[in-house]
């Protein structure tokens, strides 16, 4: 042992004093983890104020945001540089101050195309902000290179096209990167990328086998081009003067080694979600070994978070006003996920946890990067209290349940985008957005007609004439038309992700993972509360449908009251959890491009007012073109017996059988959840507790009053950085359009009169 | 079998009552308080008729989160000792069955002999005293303060956990006599664990409005912080004045 422990050392300095075990063989960030952070129980009393050069950085961003707002939202692109890892020379906020170094372009704020996903958006969003990409770039990605969204839409069949069309299948990533991939960023910190180019050589290696099939050739053109973009990583830190082939040496080097890894991922793809992973803790084993050695203070180790914090908030993608109208207010989804448990029941929360959180107030909120707690009853007690009351003054913070993902995940899994978990480095998924069950049942009461447009989009199946719903009679109708939705829905991924992988392939992400790789086809689900009300009212009040003279039923009369998802009433509450189990045993009937397996979400991300503005009137009440509640939420003020009623109604959403996750916003008045500070703390920590210890998968948690949502509609210069939590992400609420907010205002405030 | 009327229920209360609580609002009142923000509580024999086993089955669920907030079970209204027998037994319950902490939000406004079992399966009892000056509390709400002010003498005697509660109303409560005799007031009471101001808002008003009654406050404003904090700082001043000062508040 001590031979190897030696032998390690001389091997590389960048590891000295880490204790030695399998990582240091081969690629295994988990391990390495295990054996060496010193988990932290302790308060957050340790945390240290912003330096003078964090202050000086952060004005200098807080400036250029202004200046972007004001130009309208873009403050300039490079029409003519389409954005890989090489495609631009370093840019700098003010270098002498910047600890870690590196933005997309050549300057900060500065946005990039990144056509390969489709030149159509990129010359659309160029155009709405003032723009103009010169022709022979886009005859370039139109008559020379392919993009993924021209493959898709070769291949897309007439149904394809009408579903999307109508919306009942929508938000798909046809013409833009599809995203929610987590590189393990760790691993260029850890091993230097030399160690791991290695590793990929000999992944390519072993594939040389007897029979070259069409998978085998795939993968190895793959891993070809991942060591491909492992050297192109390794020279744009050259040329920000960093030779980063060897590990890093410290806590600043691990810090810039993995940001480096990260800026080549998103440099190279735009996707809807770039999440970071799990890095926090990860990170904190370096800070512990430069502070032991005596090399860094606890100011300058704060310095190095907000400093890499602060990139992480500059991450810019060009996109079209209509994409920001499906995800609003700009996300870019740098999603971290923070704490959580061990297997073997260590806490994986370490100071650098708290440095984490303690960035919204070094630097005040912000929408990003998407801090995600993963909570577990067994946090420490220190911890939880922490993490409630920057909730409390931040609204900043996103929680998830570990002690639900640990026994499916293992103890190093992170989330993509909102809610979406995965195993850092070995596992990805195909993004599928969602289909829109509220319309689907639409559709089975009008025979597969749009309800908007009149147009036969789904099976011809009979129409319900009946004067008044019969509850059987439209069940009978409504799991056909769903049947139906759930192979149109499946066929149409496979085409997008195939497509994907051959234009579009994520070439740096990917070189972060094992060779094989586990690959979920992540479907969702839009509209689960409206569907589960609509039922609820047919079964338990009298529906009787409007019709047109063609005989679509596009309005409700309702006559009586019904039980209302959200009241913890399990009459309607099953058959909301009825409609997610069978609606994801129908996906599991086909089969996945690439044997990826089946998962789905109840998440709408800010997409729920897209969707209500094409979904006719349904028979629970809500009329056309309003916007359906956020995710697994209940319907705006339709819960009435409070809060805990409302969070047990989605707790009972089975995870098994929406295992991408399952998305839930709560929004409370600060004196609701108490009158003084502690009762407030005590009591959050608690209701988190409750709601994970119920099985209850993701919360969002806003604490602020309706009031000051009404002023900074008004008045957005006053709020520059308020942060609110919409759907799996948190957005500046004065970037969201007036639609938006306004949906935002009218959803259920927890202890509002 | 035993049944309450039952205006409404909160799962998350966090104000009345230590920790989180579920709080069982029970119809009917017969103070007719002018600042009152639930109006549509006041008539006896209305809203929805409970068994206590079906408010056990609507708290069930949300036990977790009542333990581990120290919270429990809060009774307001309404009046909730208008329908003592059947709180009595639902607090009783409730306790023998969960241990669960209990709570009883009242305005006081009846016999402390014939509700005494419901009183001492109280943890803790909410009173609200509406004025201390009897003639302004009949202005006020309609009722001498005489038998708010003998419930209060008995859970004194009884050692009985009390918190008091003030609403405070601009043009009402304002007087310095006034608030120096209730600091005194409560400074004779043993028990007395906390003491609130809660400030008059408008927000009951569309719930008057609603019942076609004249909102009588319409024209009043929220007291600002100052003045709550002069209100504070005179009751103090009266608890001074008593031989046995009380430091909770």
């Amino acid at each position: 042992m001590s031979l190897m422990k030696t032998d390690v050392q001389n091997q590389n300095p960048g590891w000295r004093s880490f204790k030695p075990g399998k990582w240091s063989r081969s690629v295994d960030v988990n391990h390495f983890i295990a054996l060496n952070m010193t988990p932290y129980e302790g308060t957050a009393a340790f945390l240290s104020p912003p330096t003078a050069s964090t202050q000086k950085l952060w004005d200098i961003v807080s400036d250029l945001t202004r200046k972007e707002r004001e130009a309208g939202g873009v403050l300039d692109v490079d029409v003519k540089t389409p954005s890989s890892i090489l495609s631009h020379r370093p840019g700098y906020l003010k270098q002498e101050l910047e600890q870690i170094v590196g933005v997309q372009t050549d300057e900060p704020f500065k946005r990039s195309i990144q056509p390969f996903g489709g030149i159509r958006m990129m010359v659309d969003a160029c155009q709405a902000y003032g723009f103009q990409i010169p022709q022979s770039v886009i005859d370039m990605f139109t008559h020379i290179r392919k993009t993924h969204n021209q493959g898709v839409f070769d291949v897309y069949t007439s149904e394809m096209k009408a579903a999307r069309r109508a919306g009942i299948i929508t938000g798909l990533p046809d013409a833009y990167g599809r995203g929610r991939i987590i590189g393990d960023y760790r691993r260029a910190a850890l091993y230097g990328v030399d160690f791991l180019i290695q590793d990929k050589e000999r992944e390519l290696s072993s594939l040389e086998v007897d029979n070259m099939d069409e998978e085998i050739i795939r993968l190895r053109e793959e891993i070809a081009e991942q060591i491909a973009a492992l050297r192109e990583l390794k020279t744009m830190a050259a040329e920000h003067g960093y030779d980063i082939s060897k590990p890093a040496d410290n806590a600043k080097e691990a810090f810039q080694w993995l940001y480096f890894a990260y800026l080549a991922a998103i440099k190279e793809q735009n996707g809807a979600a770039m999440s970071l992973g799990r890095v926090s803790s990860f990170l904190d084993i370096y800070i512990q070994r430069d502070l032991k050695e005596g090399t860094l203070t606890e100011e300058a180790a704060q310095e190095l978070v907000d400093h890499f914090v602060m990139k992480l908030r500059i991450v810019k993608f060009l996109r079209t006003p209509d994409y920001n109208e499906l995800f609003s207010g700009d996300p870019t989804w740098v999603t971290e996920s923070i704490g959580g448990m061990s297997l073997d029941g260590k806490t994986r929360v370490t100071k650098n946890s708290f440095r984490f959180l303690h960035t919204l107030y070094n630097l005040g909120p912000a929408p990003e990067p998407n801090l995600t707690v993963l909570w577990s009853e067994k946090l420490p007690e220190n911890f939880k209290q922490y993490c409630a009351k920057v909730s409390i003054e931040t609204s900043s913070i996103q929680y998830e349940n570990d002690d639900l993902m640990r026994p499916i995940y293992g103890e190093d899994y992170g989330i993509a985008c909102c809610v979406s978990a995965m195993k850092i480095g070995k596992q990805m998924q195909f993004f599928g957005a969602r289909a829109n069950l509220a319309k689907a049942l639409l559709y089975a009461i009008n025979g597969g007609r749009d309800e908007v447009s009149g147009d036969q989009v789904g099976p011809e199946y009979p129409a319900i004439t009946d004067d008044e719903l019969n509850y059987d009679e439209v069940m009978h109708r409504f799991s056909p038309m769903m049947e139906w939705l759930a192979k149109l829905y499946m066929n149409t991924l496979n085409v997008i992700h195939y497509m994907h992988d051959k234009y579009a392939y994520e070439r740096l992400e990917m070189a972060l993972h094992d060779r094989d790789v586990i690959r979920t086809m992540a479907c969702g689900i839009a509209g689960l509360s409206v569907a589960a009300d609509s039922l609820s009212a047919i079964k338990y009040a009298r529906v009787k449908p409007v019709r047109t003279k063609s005989g679509i039923a596009v309005d409700f009369e309702i006559d009586g009251d019904y039980p209302c998802y959200g009241n913890n009433d399990d009459r309607v509450d099953q058959i909301a959890v009825e409609l997610v189990e069978t609606f994801m045993g129908m996906l599991r009937k086909h089969k996945a491009y690439r044997g990826a397996v089946p998962t789905q979400s109840v998440l709408t991300i800010t997409s729920n007012v897209v969707y209500g503005k094409k979904t006719g009137t349904t028979p629970d009440g809500r009329k056309a073109g309003e916007p359906f509640a956020p995710g697994a939420n209940p319907m705006h003020g339709r819960d009435q017996k409070g809060a805990l009623a409302s969070l047990t109604s989605v707790a009972k959403l089975p995870y098994e059988h929406s295992l991408d996750g399952i998305s839930n916003t709560f929004s409370i008045v600060p004196k609701a959840l108490g009158k003084e500070e502690p009762a407030r703390i005590r009591n959050l920590v608690s209701m988190l507790d409750g709601y994970f210890g119920s099985r209850g998968h993701h919360l969002n948690v806003n604490v602020f009053h309706r009031e000051q949502l009404m002023d900074a509609m008004e008045h957005p210069e006053k709020y520059p950085q308020l942060t609110i939590r919409v759907s799996g992400y948190a957005v500046n609420f004065i970037k969201l359009t007036r639609e938006q907010q306004l949906d935002v205002m009218n959803r259920t405030f927890h202890g509002s009169m | 079998m035993l049944k309450g009327h039952v205006h409404s229920m909160e799962t998350f209360g966090t104000v009345d009552g230590p920790g989180i609580r579920f709080v069982l609002f029970m119809q009917g009142c017969l103070l007719k308080c002018k600042y009152c923000h639930n109006p549509d509580t006041w008539g006896l024999n209305e809203g929805i008729e409970m068994s206590v086993e079906d408010v056990l089955a609507e708290i069930e669920p949300y036990l977790p989160y009542y333990r581990s907030s120290g919270g429990g079970l809060t009774v307001s209204g309404g009046e909730p000792t208008l329908q003592h027998a059947f709180v009595t037994r639902l607090f009783q319950e409730v306790k023998r069955r969960w241990n669960l902490h209990t709570a009883l939000d009242t305005n006081g406004f009846n016999d402390p002999d014939k509700i005494r079992e419901l009183l001492l399966n109280s943890d803790l009892v909410l009173l609200d005293l509406k004025h201390i000056d009897e003639k302004k509390h009949i202005l006020l709400t309609g009722k001498s303060n005489e038998r708010t002010l003998r419930l209060a003498r008995w859970l004194s005697d009884h050692q009985r956990p009390v918190w008091i509660r003030h609403v405070y109303v601009p043009g009402i409560h304002h007087e310095e006599d006034d608030l120096v005799a209730l600091g005194q007031y409560v400074c004779t009471l043993a028990c007395v664990e906390k003491f609130e101001i809660l400030p008059f808002h408008q927000l009951g008003i569309h719930k008057w409005e609603a019942l076609g009654r004249a909102y009588p406050l319409k024209d009043v404003d929220s007291p600002s912080e100052e003045e709550i904090q002069r209100a504070y700082s005179l009751i103090h001043k009266g608890s001074r004045l008593s031989l046995k000062p009380i430091d909770v508040w």
